[in-house]
């Protein structure tokens, strides 16, 4: 190998890992590793923003499945990533972050855009490096992709001094082997183990009203066509988490849709009555649970998970399995084959009860009203689409009804900021899922108030002819916190309005997207008509919504499923549910 | 209906008591891997009571002694994180394993005082301590033994009037003795 220069083995290194995208903006302290990019065989994406840099590197990676790449500068461009770093660590999400870093002798004398940032960063990224010396360069490189898309995936930072960048170095390409070698300590458990999973066919047998609850480990895994299987062949109804839509088909008789807050009725009621819990990658957050001790009170918990960590971490359960989604379940169908369930009354009687439920309790709105309905909005985007774009979210009730009134059907298909709730979100996470998926169609369902905090980045969406299109559901409130302040503070509406803000038509166009707007119903199809002919720029949709409608129906924070809150006018048993069994 | 709500079943959730844990963590020795460990304490708001941290005989591999007090669920929340952790080789709660544990401290006592040094001495000797350095008016004492035997020696040599005390922190190792198979 020739003497190469540190910047110069970073793009190697990115070459090796197959990275076809980095998302950045340059600065001081990494303008030595941007010069070796201006020759690099890969995509390099300029944004107007660090922090919407790693949104779309994020999206990039939940829309894939691969590693995303995200670059920034020293001090602020790094700080920026913060919030990103912590969105993907709490949703599993595969990212490299590669930072520059003020030069090694001036590290720690407060110098010119320094920060601490392997310090900022250690909570919300799964690993962080900070290289000292150029001999470790590429293997520290090397490690930090190997680590972010192992086990539970997740963020790596790699921070490189400049001084480091530019020196140079006659180094060799680590190999896999190398890159184990030097991690003896991180060795993700994959295979599951079997006595455990014959106990969990052995209670699934046993089971009357068992549930399938699966989470965002199973898109990660991949481990769609396994559910589908073990749900079948178990007749087992499977609820789905926010994190884990699309991991089983929602137009699948056997799907329940989402549980949790804004959990479907049929959803939440099957859970509660249930004797039997099977948690597939799924780790029982607090927006599922709500109050934990009335959480499933009469059911076995079964929790399959790649992280020791997430097992009984909230709540005791009754057989762990600690391992890879898909190859556990691929192992417990295999069990189940050999001894099947037995069908018995019970169970079909349990089948007919939630069929029961759904029919009685369908997620709902006024479909009569003369103002636009967001939840109207979003499924005229579902039949537009026939249910086949990789849907985006911001954080708030614009990201309820994307999740509830939208059929998901395969995984990857809805990208959004589940365990953080990172506003802002959804647009540029959109812009990287388009780059990494130009055959699909990519809509980003936004809020007004989520759109603005990264709006910027319309300009990158542009210069790089990404057509995404944005329908924003502007109802001029930050909406989840004014539903929350009408329930459970008295309809006082501290710092919520948001009339105050740009015409996104005109917004749109002065950065050359294109911008349409519907203020009536009859609009909505026209619009949508409209944005999905136009595929050469960003299209911006300004729907004027109701601006009070509420996400329905509601598990308040906290509260048990018993006190789930249903839409007016609407009967239910939940205030007075009991145990079927 | 109400009478239904009041029959509701509530999910048991498993009794936990709070007492001393005793952590010993294997892990490789490189830069920042204290703070990600103490980090996992301080970001769920829990103290530590002592660490230490020194060499092995392997390179680059230091051993880690954490006494923490704390209800089950906690630490063994925490155990799981420490394990998560890219640089722990291995970690393991040793308080129900019998074990070895010791500790080393430097008191400095003041002795101005001419009548306080036989006491002082007789303390030494009965605690098989060694005095190390001696000033017109201190003694500074050296002493080993578990941490039961350091708290004893302080309060009786306390009112003689204490200048300093300074502690390495428990360290602790599994008897090979009565080893239960699993080794840290």
């Amino acid at each position: 190998m020739p003497k190469k220069r540190g910047a110069d083995i970073v793009v190697d290194v990115l070459i090796e890992e197959k990275v076809d995208t980095v998302f950045g903006l340059p600065g001081g302290a990494i303008m030595e590793v941007y010069d070796a990019l201006f020759n690099a065989p890969f995509k390099n994406i300029l944004t107007r923003h660090e922090l919407a840099a790693c949104h779309m590197a994020d999206g990039y990676a939940r829309a894939t499945g691969k590693v995303g790449v995200v670059m920034a500068t020293s001090g602020p461009g790094a700080t920026n990533l913060v919030t990103g770093l912590a969105t993907a660590h709490m949703d599993s999400v595969p990212l490299v972050a590669i930072t520059g870093q003020v030069p090694t002798h001036y590290i720690g004398t407060d110098a010119f855009q320094e920060a601490d940032v392997t310090g900022i960063t250690r909570p919300v990224t799964k690993h962080n490096f900070l290289v000292t010396d150029i001999k470790d360069l590429a293997l520290i490189l090397r490690e930090a992709f190997y680590i972010a898309r192992t086990g539970r995936p997740g963020p790596v930072l790699v921070d490189i001094p400049k001084d480091i960048t530019q020196q140079v170095y006659d180094y060799k390409m680590p190999t896999l082997k190398d890159v184990e070698e030097a991690l003896p300590g991180y060795k993700p458990h994959y295979e599951g183990n079997i006595a455990q999973i014959k106990k969990a066919a052995k209670l699934i047998r046993q089971a009357k009203r068992p549930i399938l609850y699966v989470g965002g480990g199973a898109v990660a895994a991949e481990a769609q066509e396994e559910l589908v299987k073990l749900a079948e062949m178990a007749k087992i109804p499977v609820t789905t988490t926010l994190m884990g839509k699309g991991a089983f088909p929602e137009d699948h008789p056997l799907a329940l849709h989402m549980l949790g807050m804004h959990g479907t009725y049929y959803a939440n009621m099957a859970v509660y009555n249930s004797d039997l819990l099977i948690a597939v990658g799924s780790r029982f957050d607090d927006r599922v649970t709500g109050k934990i001790d009335e959480f499933a009170p009469e059911a076995k918990i079964i929790h399959i998970d790649i992280d020791p960590a997430s097992i009984s971490k909230t709540i005791h359960v009754d057989v762990p399995i600690v391992g890879d989604v898909k190859k556990v379940l691929q192992k417990l169908i295999k069990e189940l084959e050999r001894k099947p369930v037995e069908w018995d009354e019970a169970r079909e009687s349990w089948i007919k009860l939630i069929e029961k439920w759904k029919i009685e309790h369908p997620l709902t709105y006024d479909r009569k009203s003369k103002i636009i309905k967001p939840e109207y909005v979003v499924e005229e985007i579902y039949n537009i689409t026939k249910g086949e774009a990789i849907i985006t979210a911001g954080v708030g009730q614009h990201q309820m009804w994307a999740a509830m009134f939208y059929k998901y059907k395969f995984p990857r298909q809805f990208i959004n900021s589940g365990g953080l709730g990172t506003m802002g979100f959804g647009f540029p996470a959109a812009v990287g899922a388009k780059i990494a998926r130009p055959d699909k169609e990519v809509i980003a369902i936004e809020g007004d108030g989520s759109f603005l905090m990264n709006i910027q980045d319309i300009a990158t969406a542009v210069q790089y002819r990404v057509p995404v299109k944005v329908a924003i559901l502007n109802n001029e409130f930050l909406g989840m916190v004014r539903q929350w302040q009408e329930l459970f503070y008295d309809s006082r509406y501290s710092s919520v309005c948001l009339s105050t803000q740009p015409d996104f038509v005109k917004l749109a166009e002065s950065f050359g997207a294109v911008g349409l707007r519907a203020t009536k119903p009859s609009e909505v199809k026209k619009v949508l008509k409209e944005a999905m002919s136009i595929n050469d720029r960003p299209v911006i949709m300004d729907f004027a919504v109701d601006r009070e409608e509420n996400v329905l129906p509601m598990v308040p924070a906290g509260k048990s499923y018993r006190e789930m809150i249903l839409h007016p006018g609407e009967k239910g048993e939940a205030e007075t549910m009991y145990l079927v069994g | 209906m109400r009478e239904e709500i009041k029959s509701l079943k509530i999910r048991q959730m498993p009794e936990t008591t709070v007492r001393r844990h005793v952590i010993a963590v294997r892990v490789q020795h490189n830069v920042g891997v204290l703070s990600r460990i103490t980090g996992l304490f301080a970001g769920r708001g829990y103290n530590i009571e002592s660490l230490t941290v020194g060499q092995t005989h392997e390179p680059n591999i230091a051993r880690i002694t954490i006494v923490v007090n704390g209800d089950e669920r906690v630490v063994e929340q925490i155990i799981k994180q420490l394990r998560k952790l890219i640089e722990t080789l291995k970690v393991r709660d040793i308080t129900d394993v019998p074990h070895i544990e010791r500790e080393l401290a430097l008191i400095k006592i003041h002795t101005a005082d001419s009548s306080v040094r036989d006491e002082v001495m007789r303390l030494v000797n009965i605690f098989r301590a060694k005095v190390i350095d001696v000033s017109p008016d201190t003694y500074t004492v050296e002493i080993t033994g578990d941490q039961d035997k350091i708290n004893a020696f302080i309060d009786l040599v306390r009112p003689f009037g204490l200048k300093d005390v300074s502690r390495t922190g428990v360290l602790a190792v599994v008897r090979e003795s009565q080893k239960d198979k699993v080794e840290i």
